[in-house]
């Protein structure tokens, strides 16, 4: 694993960019572009991520950046690679499709499993921060039970869709579940991903403040707490073989507990006024899933 | 050269075949499938080197095609009715980016309620979107059409939507004179390098988020804002109508062939009255104003081959000394009155002595339209003209009115 002080050092996210105070996009696109050495062109629909990336005519993304439609991504992108190819350019960047989680899951679904069916040769990106934040908080499919939007004022009462899972089931060459809380993880994922070939996804859970309700001091702390307490778990499922990375396999492997869901439930207004029974529900969740992983990564499928 | 029996659609895929296309998105709806299906087989058997994709939907097809022009190469994609409805959204985005992409629309009716046969109401729903439509008569134009797009749409940066009748020419087999490979490309050299260039070492971000006024770039020049953007593309289609001129002209000395242009005139000289549509109705037309003709009727047909640019300068021209202009839509916009019609009476109005224009709708959703009804829509209007008649309510050509709930 890549340890922080090895990182390349050259920086494709400029300062002064039009990201919220603490945005764990920012963190974690910092890793993306690093594992990619520039040698990459983007694929970017409406989302947080546009405003980061800046108006015309300026940005603050020192990389080919595409904008598209919202539910094109995926569509975009395969087609940003078979022009690439006609073109005799295939082999001289990689494509990255980046998108949040209701680009992803709810809106641009459909153009990524047509994607990940044909096996297209390129990185699907979803940033994860639960919910349409570059709209004003609205849920999405990937907005977690409880968790309060403008369109869940009382909280939502659905678990989140599992995309990673689903693109498991396209069985696509390699799909990842990394964190913008820990940078090497986000670049070690994308830049194993990046010397694959064929559909590789990446899920990144991403810290909001503006859109969770906690001070922008605390996203990294956050984002720890989300993997420790097994609200997020760090995997990767390469060539179907499923193994736990970074601080989720550091758990497994001490055979430590989970942290309990109510601390970093806690530490969000977005969750306020959650009672007991919700909260017991989310944890359930959480032990269900912890389990399945933990089984799945001593048995390696 | 080499004369073949083709269907429009099979004389789509060899205008993309012809004209290099290199990525082909494909996604099928009837009646426009045999395209993609044919251009499937092609490339298949290594008969024609391009990537193809059958994607999951029309929007992707569309998509497919932005993000491959996006990279530089030629796409093509074709498409039908609500094929054409849903990838909508990809269509301004095509237009607004200023993508060089060929569409081939085998025009049909749009649901509800569900029918596959042809009107022209989805290519006349998209009229605004910024793209280049052009109308075919025939399948030899479809053929010549589709080659000559890409030269319009590579030198305006303009999108163009190649536009032909469902199952009349879609479906239906004549004739058709295909021209040598090398003198296509003498024609229609690779594409130029693209607008916006997608660059590792000189890295650009297109299509960004663009606010409503001017503002500096990182060096202090001035940009444009929102309008000035749409500014430039409205004047770039506007400038466009001259290229598909200039393509025509390219065209008939490359091949030998003189196709394309902005419209179809027959017998115009003396005309009391002009018969005005878009597609193979053209050519039914003709065959009308020529039985009239014999019948002592002075008619002429303007048809509308280029619909986007509208050429309004060139149909007031064509129109200043009749008596009357009677316009056969396949479309309507609902509430109001068929697009054809109303674009005419909007390039007429306030010319001197500009002829009354009258709208007829016919054809839709595939209803057979006849020598016969199309004479006697002639017929009635002409008396309407004669006794100074300026407007009237879109007529139905070919409507039951009695017996029927």
């Amino acid at each position: 694993m890549t340890r922080i002080t090895e990182l390349p050092v050259e920086e494709r996210v400029l300062p002064g960019n039009r990201a919220c105070a603490g945005c764990g996009l920012g963190i974690g696109l910092r890793a993306i572009t690093k594992a990619l050495e520039g040698r990459a062109v983007m694929t970017v629909p409406a989302s947080c991520l546009t405003v980061l990336g800046g108006m015309y005519p300026v940005s603050s993304v020192r990389m080919p950046w595409v904008n598209c439609a919202f539910p094109s991504t995926a569509a975009v992108a395969a087609g940003i690679a078979a022009g690439l190819r006609a073109t005799g350019r295939g082999d001289e960047m990689a494509v990255l499709a980046m998108a949040g989680d209701g680009g992803t899951a709810d809106i641009g679904i459909q153009a990524l499993s047509g994607a990940a069916e044909r096996n297209e040769d390129l990185i699907y990106l979803c940033y994860d921060n639960e919910a349409y934040m570059n709209t004003g908080t609205q849920r999405s499919g990937s907005t977690p039970s409880g968790a309060r939007t403008t369109t869940t004022w009382s909280g939502k009462r659905e678990n989140p869709k599992d995309v990673p899972r689903i693109m498991e089931a396209h069985r696509v060459p390699y799909v990842a579940v990394t964190s913008a809380a820990f940078p090497t993880d986000v670049y070690d994922k994308v830049a194993k991903a990046r010397a694959m070939r064929g559909l590789r996804y990446v899920h990144m859970h991403t810290p909001c403040p503006s859109g969770w309700g906690f001070d922008p001091a605390l996203s990294v702390r956050l984002g720890k707490l989300a993997v420790e307490s097994g609200i997020v778990v760090l995997y990767e499922v390469e060539h179907g073989v499923f193994r736990l990375t970074g601080r989720s396999a550091a758990l497994a492997k001490a055979g430590a507990a989970l942290t309990p869901v109510g601390e970093y439930l806690k530490a969000q207004s977005r969750f306020k006024g959650l009672d007991a029974e919700a909260e017991a529900a989310i944890q359930a969740w959480v032990d269900e899933r912890w389990a399945e992983a933990l089984e799945r990564h001593a048995r390696g499928a | 050269m080499t004369k073949r029996i083709l269907t429009g659609n099979e004389s789509a895929a060899w205008g993309a075949r012809l004209a290099r296309a290199q990525v082909v998105a494909a996604y099928p709806i009837t009646p426009q499938s045999p395209v993609v299906e044919t251009l499937s087989s092609w490339v298949e058997s290594g008969e024609m080197p391009a990537e193809f994709i059958a994607v999951e939907s029309e929007h992707s097809a569309m998509s497919v095609c932005i993000g491959a022009s996006t990279a530089g190469a030629r796409a093509f994609t074709a498409t039908s009715s609500n094929g054409l409805a849903y990838m909508t959204e990809q269509i301004w985005w095509a237009a607004g980016a200023r993508l060089p992409i060929v569409m081939c629309v085998a025009n049909r009716s749009l649901a509800a309620p569900w029918n596959v046969l042809n009107d022209q109401q989805d290519s006349m729903s998209v009229r605004d979107a910024g793209w280049v439509q052009l109308h075919c008569r025939d399948n030899q134009e479809i053929l010549d059409t589709v080659v000559q797009a890409y030269w319009v749409a590579e030198r305006t940066n303009l999108p163009v939507m190649v536009c032909y009748d469902g199952f009349l020419l879609s479906h239906t087999a004549m004739p058709v004179d295909v021209p040598d490979a090398a003198a296509v490309d003498a024609f229609l050299p690779p594409r130029p390098a693209p607008l916006q260039v997608i660059a590792p070492d000189d890295p650009r971000n297109i299509g960004p988020v663009v606010i409503a006024d001017p503002r500096r770039d990182a060096d202090g020049v001035l940009r444009g804002g929102y309008m000035e953007l749409r500014a430039a593309h409205h004047e770039a289609l506007l400038a466009a109508a001259d290229v598909v001129q200039e393509a025509a002209e390219a065209w008939g000395r490359a091949i030998g062939r003189r196709t394309g242009g902005l419209l179809v005139e027959h017998r115009l000289e003396d005309a009391e009255i002009v018969l005005v549509a878009a597609g193979s109705l053209v050519t039914q037309l003709t065959l009308v104003a020529d039985t009239l003709r014999s019948d002592g009727v002075a008619a002429g047909v303007l048809g509308i081959r280029c619909y986007r640019p509208f050429p309004a300068e060139a149909v007031r021209e064509r129109l200043s000394d009749a008596r009357a202009a009677l316009v056969f839509d396949k479309a309507l916009s609902y509430g109001y009155a068929g697009p054809i019609a109303t674009d005419l009476k909007a390039a007429l109005h306030g010319a001197a002595g500009s002829p009354a224009v009258y709208g007829a709708v016919c054809g839709l959703g595939g209803r057979d339209v006849t020598p016969e009804a199309l004479a006697d829509e002639v017929r009635r209007a002409l008396i309407d003209a004669r006794a100074g008649v300026v407007d009237r309510a879109t007529a139905w050509v070919g409507r039951l009115q009695e017996g029927v709930r």
